[in-house]
C-alpha cells in the first residue's frame, strides 16, 4: 500500500491510496486524475499517461527501460524526470510518492 | 487496377482486419459469403498486431495466455479455408448504396469492390500518424507540415525539419538529403529506434557536414498563411533556440481515429456506432458493426465480445442477403457439410 499524490496542470491536488502491484497509471484512472488519457490501456505502446515524477521521488521510482524511453519519443515537453505512469508498478517503497501531470498529453 | 476498371465482385465487405474482422470471415463464410477485407495497416491484426504484439492477453476463451501476433496467426490459419481477399495499405474513401441495396465500397486508392453487405470491424478506428502535441500544428498541415511524403519532388530545395528517431524519420532523413537545401533532424535524445545502419549513415552525413542533428524537441512554429518559415526548440539543456525550415515532417507514430466512418450517414453516439442486440445492425440497412466500433447497452470492449457478434451477425447477413433461404443451425463438430466448407 503507498499514498500517491498527483498534482494536475490546474493545481489541483488528488491523494489516493494504490495497492502494491497495481500502476501509478491505474490509480490515476480509476480516481479520475484530469490529464492522465492511458489510451492504449497499459501496454505502453503509446505515450498518453505521461508524468514528471517529484525529483525526491525519481531515484526511487526509476529510470523508464528501453521501451518506454522509446514511447516517450511522443510525448510533450519531455523532462528529465518524465515517465509513463502505467510502467510505474506501486510498491511499499513509493509510499508519499508525488507526480505531476504535464500541461497536455500527446 | 486501374481507375474505370469494372468493381470486383463479392458477398460482404469487412471494414478493418483485427480480430473480430477476421474471425467474421469464418462465421460468414460457413454460411456461404465470401468476403474482402479492407485495412489501414500492412497486415492484418489489427491493434493486436500495431500495439500489443508481444503482450499476452490472457481473456480469448481455451487461450489461458496467448500474444497478440500469435492470436492474430491462429484466426488467420482458421480463416484460410475461406480464402479471405485482404486489400491492406487502404482505407475504405466511400460507401454508396445501390438501387438493389447492394453497396459500391470505394478505396482511398479508388478501387471499387461491390457487395451486398458491409460489416464495419473498425475497432476503434483507424491507424493514422499522430499529431504532435506542438501548439498551432493544424495551421500548417498540408502545406508546409506533412506527416507522410506521397511525392518526394514536392521536398526539393527546401529546407527540411524532420522530427523524430525512429525508422519513418531516419528513413526520409536520408532519402530527402541528397534533393533538400538542408534537412535537419530533431530528436529528443542521442538514442534512436530505427535500423542501426540508417543511424550510420545520418551520423556520417553530420560528419561531413551534409545535415545536421540537434537534440531537442520542437515549442512551436513560426510563418505565415499555414508557410512555416522557422520552429522554435527546446534543447536538453533547457536553451530555447529556434532552427530555420520550410518543410516540417513530424514522425510521432500512430494514434486511432474514426476517420471517413464519420461520414458514412449512420447514426453515431461518441464515435461508436449503435446497434442491436440481435443483428448487430446499424441505421443503414446492410450494413453491420461489430467489436469495439459498436457500441450497445451492457456492451464491453472484449475481443471475445466481438467474435460473439460476428457469429450473429453472419446470420444476419445471410438473412440480408437471401431472406428466402432457410438457414439450418449447424455445428462444426458435427456437421459434414460445414466440415467439407472447412475442408476437413
Amino acid at each position: 500500500m503507498a499514498k500517491i499524490t498527483y498534482l494536475a496542470h490546474d493545481g489541483s491536488k488528488f491523494e489516493v491510496d494504490a495497492e502494491n502491484g497495481s500502476t501509478v497509471m491505474e490509480n490515476a484512472i480509476k480516481n479520475a486524475v484530469p490529464g492522465i488519457e492511458a489510451e492504449c490501456g497499459g501496454a505502453c505502446a503509446c505515450a498518453t499517461c505521461h508524468v514528471y515524477v517529484d525529483d525526491a521521488w525519481a531515484e526511487k521510482t526509476g529510470a523508464p527501460e528501453a521501451m518506454e524511453e522509446d514511447m516517450l519519443d511522443f510525448a510533450y515537453d519531455v523532462q528529465p524526470t518524465s515517465r509513463l505512469s502505467c510502467q510505474i508498478k506501486v510498491t511499499d517503497e513509493l509510499d508519499g510518492l508525488v507526480v505531476r501531470v504535464p500541461e497536455r498529453q500527446a | 487496377m486501374t481507375e474505370n476498371s469494372s468493381p470486383v465482385e463479392t458477398d460482404v465487405v469487412i471494414v478493418g482486419a483485427g480480430p473480430v474482422g477476421l474471425f467474421a470471415v469464418f462465421e460468414l463464410g460457413l454460411l456461404d459469403l465470401k468476403c474482402h477485407l479492407i485495412d489501414i495497416l500492412d497486415r492484418a491484426g489489427g491493434q493486436c498486431a500495431e500495439l500489443y504484439p508481444e503482450k499476452p492477453i490472457y481473456d480469448i476463451p481455451a487461450w489461458p495466455e496467448i500474444s497478440g501476433q500469435g492470436l492474430t496467426d491462429r484466426l488467420m490459419e482458421q480463416i484460410a479455408p475461406f480464402d479471405p481477399v485482404f486489400h491492406f495499405n487502404r482505407m475504405v474513401a466511400a460507401v454508396e448504396k445501390q438501387e438493389d441495396g447492394s453497396f459500391i465500397v470505394t478505396t482511398d486508392e479508388d478501387e471499387k469492390i461491390h457487395a451486398k453487405v458491409v460489416v464495419i470491424a473498425a475497432g476503434g478506428g483507424s491507424f493514422q500518424p499522430k499529431r504532435p502535441p506542438v501548439p498551432g500544428i493544424e495551421a500548417y498541415e498540408d502545406q508546409s507540415v506533412f506527416y507522410s511524403v506521397r511525392r518526394m519532388e514536392e521536398f526539393r530545395g527546401h529546407d527540411i525539419l524532420i522530427v523524430g528517431g525512429g525508422d519513418s524519420a531516419l528513413d526520409w532523413t536520408l532519402s530527402l538529403q541528397p534533393i533538400a537545401n538542408s534537412v535537419t533532424l530533431l530528436h529528443r535524445r542521442d538514442a534512436f529506434r530505427a535500423a542501426p545502419d540508417s543511424v550510420n549513415k545520418m551520423k556520417a552525413l553530420v560528419e561531413n557536414g551534409e545535415m545536421s542533428l540537434q537534440l531537442g524537441q520542437v515549442t512551436g512554429l513560426n510563418g505565415d498563411d499555414g508557410q512555416v518559415t522557422s520552429a522554435n526548440i527546446k534543447t536538453n539543456e533547457g536553451e530555447l533556440t529556434q532552427i530555420a525550415c520550410t518543410r516540417v515532417l513530424p514522425f510521432f507514430g500512430l494514434t486511432m481515429k474514426l476517420g471517413p466512418i464519420a461520414d458514412w450517414g449512420l447514426n453515431l453516439e461518441e464515435n461508436l456506432i449503435p446497434v442491436d442486440t440481435e443483428k448487430f445492425a446499424t441505421s443503414e440497412p446492410g450494413i453491420y458493426a461489430i467489436g469495439d466500433i459498436n457500441t450497445y447497452p451492457g456492451k464491453l470492449k472484449l475481443i471475445l465480445s466481438g467474435f460473439h457478434e460476428a457469429a450473429l451477425m453472419a446470420h444476419a447477413a445471410k438473412k440480408h442477403i437471401a431472406p428466402d433461404e432457410r438457414i439450418v443451425f449447424q455445428y462444426t463438430t458435427s456437421s459434414t457439410s460445414l466440415q467439407k466448407k472447412l475442408g476437413v
